[in-house]
């Protein structure tokens, strides 16, 4: 690299851009490596099994054919209903059930409450394989197997969200609480008419990354969704994987099936993804 | 308004901050701090799920545990994957954070979407894409032996060497962007003014990202590096879907073994997964307090 202590202040535009063709050909080649698999995916659940296995990469005009056999084969329906109705429901009451606790924890705070926090913030380190079996025990006592109880009641309360919803309740003007107490609001009023539409932005990034978790979670549904009827998405495109011989076009239009939700949100709402990762660390 | 109400609208506030906090905390005291508890008591226990009694001698789970071959083979996995994936993904994600950090730099936003991409995947899909791209008759075996690299097709996922690197190519794939993320909002938080004083003293672009870059992502790489182990030490969907755990255990993760132990393979050994599954909460735990002790320090 040359000794730039005597440039001027504006350089060539050209030149600099002659000097980063090192970072574009980077880049493109992660960017290609990225993107890659899913072309793969999208052009397999067009072709005939023997053409993907033959490394064809362009479409094929299969996919009504591998559409045919998978719906012929699984049930699809309703593991996308299933996936669709766990996500959806684990998520509203997880936004709320964390949201009113992170409100509570920061805009009620004495160290009382604070202690309690930060015993919550321990549930953090506890890995999903060491209550699985425990959980499976209760869920089974209580008659929650295969519902939508024993799929999200180990989810909708977690350290991640209430923190989430903590820090970023930070922001909320103490000023409309008390203005609010004096109008004559009740507590919870206050909570659903001033915090709720002041959080949307919260509320948007945590959705995102709620309904994410729940639709890809793998483990715990496999433990506590041990029917046919009552299995998700990633099951079923698990199932199809375990046969003995693999038909790759019904595979991947399988995997397409189980891929669009989280990638339409993926695309539509990148920022509020972005933001529900990096949410509780600030 | 008098001091005596005044108090009792205080304790009425105090007491609503604690009806908000009750669902959540409750929950988590029985969805993960109870069955923790139960988990270290079952680990204790022998028999069948019906009916368990107390081993004997009370250690047998945890000491069958430490002779298990292919438990310990799954603990050799999980660390082989911790220690040369985690460092591979975490330097590329930060290379590629610096590289689009730069103002100069034309399509950021597109290159950005393009390489967090992956993470659009549930675990299992992914997993499942590899596992077609690199089978004996995949995608990849056609492209290397049509390129003269490969005589013919290779068995990437039935020879233990080459399936534990797909594993390994499949995490970087799925969680480089992701960590990205996070340093892209570090790199943030720096001032463009650095960078261009930086210039101005004749620092060049490794100089830049070894003596600024890196110094001021500290807090951050500490904490992906933690998420990553965290994340590592719990594999399950790729050893399960990507590779089965083969060939002969030898990809198998923790938590696979643990979870045919417990739900898979019709055994149902409670209590032995239970001690493997504590052995597990210990390393995680021990991770946390390492976590708390440098987050202390940081600032």
């Amino acid at each position: 690299m040359t000794n730039t202590t005597n440039m001027p202040i504006k350089r060539n535009k050209s030149s600099i851009q002659r000097r980063l063709i090192p970072t574009y050909i980077f880049l493109i080649i992660a960017s290609f490596l990225s993107v890659f698999p899913f072309y793969w995916m999208i052009s397999a659940a067009t072709n005939k099994t023997l053409d993907v296995a033959r490394g064809k990469l362009t479409f094929g005009s299969a996919a009504g054919e591998n559409l045919h056999n998978l719906l012929a084969n699984y049930d699809l329906w309703t593991a996308l209903g299933n996936s669709f109705k766990y996500a959806i429901v684990q998520t509203v009451v997880a936004l709320f059930i964390c949201s009113l606790a992170g409100y509570g924890f920061e805009l009620y705070h004495d160290k009382y409450k604070d202690l309690v926090f930060s015993i919550l913030l321990l549930a953090m380190m506890v890995p999903q394989v060491a209550t699985m079996i425990p959980l499976f025990k209760m869920m089974s006592k209580m008659g929650f197997l295969n519902t939508v109880w024993g799929f999200m009641l180990p989810a909708i309360s977690t350290p991640f969200l209430i923190m989430m919803f903590r820090q970023n309740s930070r922001n909320f003007p103490i000023d409309i609480l008390e203005a609010a107490r004096i109008d004559g609001l009740s507590e919870i009023m206050i909570f659903f008419r001033m915090y709720l539409p002041v959080m949307k932005a919260t509320y948007a990034a945590a959705a995102v990354i709620t309904f994410m978790n729940a639709w890809n979670s793998y483990l715990w549904p496999k433990v506590v969704l041990n029917k046919t009827e009552a299995q998700t998405m990633p099951m079923l495109i698990a199932n199809i994987s375990g046969g003995y011989t693999v038909d790759y076009g019904l595979l991947m239009m399988g995997v397409l099936f189980c891929s669009v939700p989280t990638m339409v949100i993926f695309f539509i709402l990148q920022r509020q993804f972005t933001e529900g990762i990096t949410g509780a660390v600030k | 308004m008098d001091n005596k109400h005044k108090n009792s609208v205080r304790a009425k506030q105090d007491r609503a901050g604690w009806y908000f906090l009750t669902p959540a905390t409750l929950l988590i005291a029985i969805m993960s701090f109870y069955p923790i508890i139960q988990a270290l008591l079952t680990s204790f226990k022998t028999g069948s799920s019906a009916a368990m009694t107390w081993a004997e001698p009370i250690t047998f789970n945890y000491a069958r545990m430490f002779q298990d071959r292919r438990f310990m083979t799954a603990v050799g996995n999980t660390f082989l994957y911790l220690i040369v994936q985690v460092p591979i993904m975490l330097i590329l994600a930060i290379l590629l954070a610096q590289l689009l950090n730069n103002k100069d730099v034309k399509f950021r936003g597109l290159f950005r979407t393009c390489i967090f991409l992956p993470c659009a995947t549930s675990l299992v899909s992914y997993s499942l894409i590899f596992k077609s791209l690199f089978a004996t008759q995949g995608l990849i075996n056609t492209i290397l032996v049509n390129l003269g690299i490969l005589k013919e097709n290779f068995n990437f996922l039935g020879t233990p060497w080459s399936a534990r690197m797909i594993i390994i190519i499949a995490l970087v794939w799925r969680w480089t962007g992701y960590n990205m993320v996070f340093y892209l909002a570090g790199l943030q938080g720096i001032e463009y003014s650095v960078y261009e004083a930086a210039k101005i003293d004749g620092a060049n672009g490794w100089k830049t990202f070894w003596h600024i870059t890196v110094p001021l992502l500290r807090p951050t790489i500490i904490m992906t590096f933690i998420m990553s182990i965290n994340g590592t030490l719990q594999l399950f969907d790729e050893s399960v879907n990507l590779t089965s755990g083969g060939p002969a255990n030898s990809t198998i993760t923790m938590s696979h073994y643990i979870y045919n132990n417990s739900f898979g393979q019709g055994v149902a050994n409670f209590g032995y997964a239970s001690a493997m599954s504590f052995f597990v909460f210990i390393l995680v735990a021990i991770l946390a307090a390492i976590n708390l002790k440098v987050g202390d320090k940081r600032d």
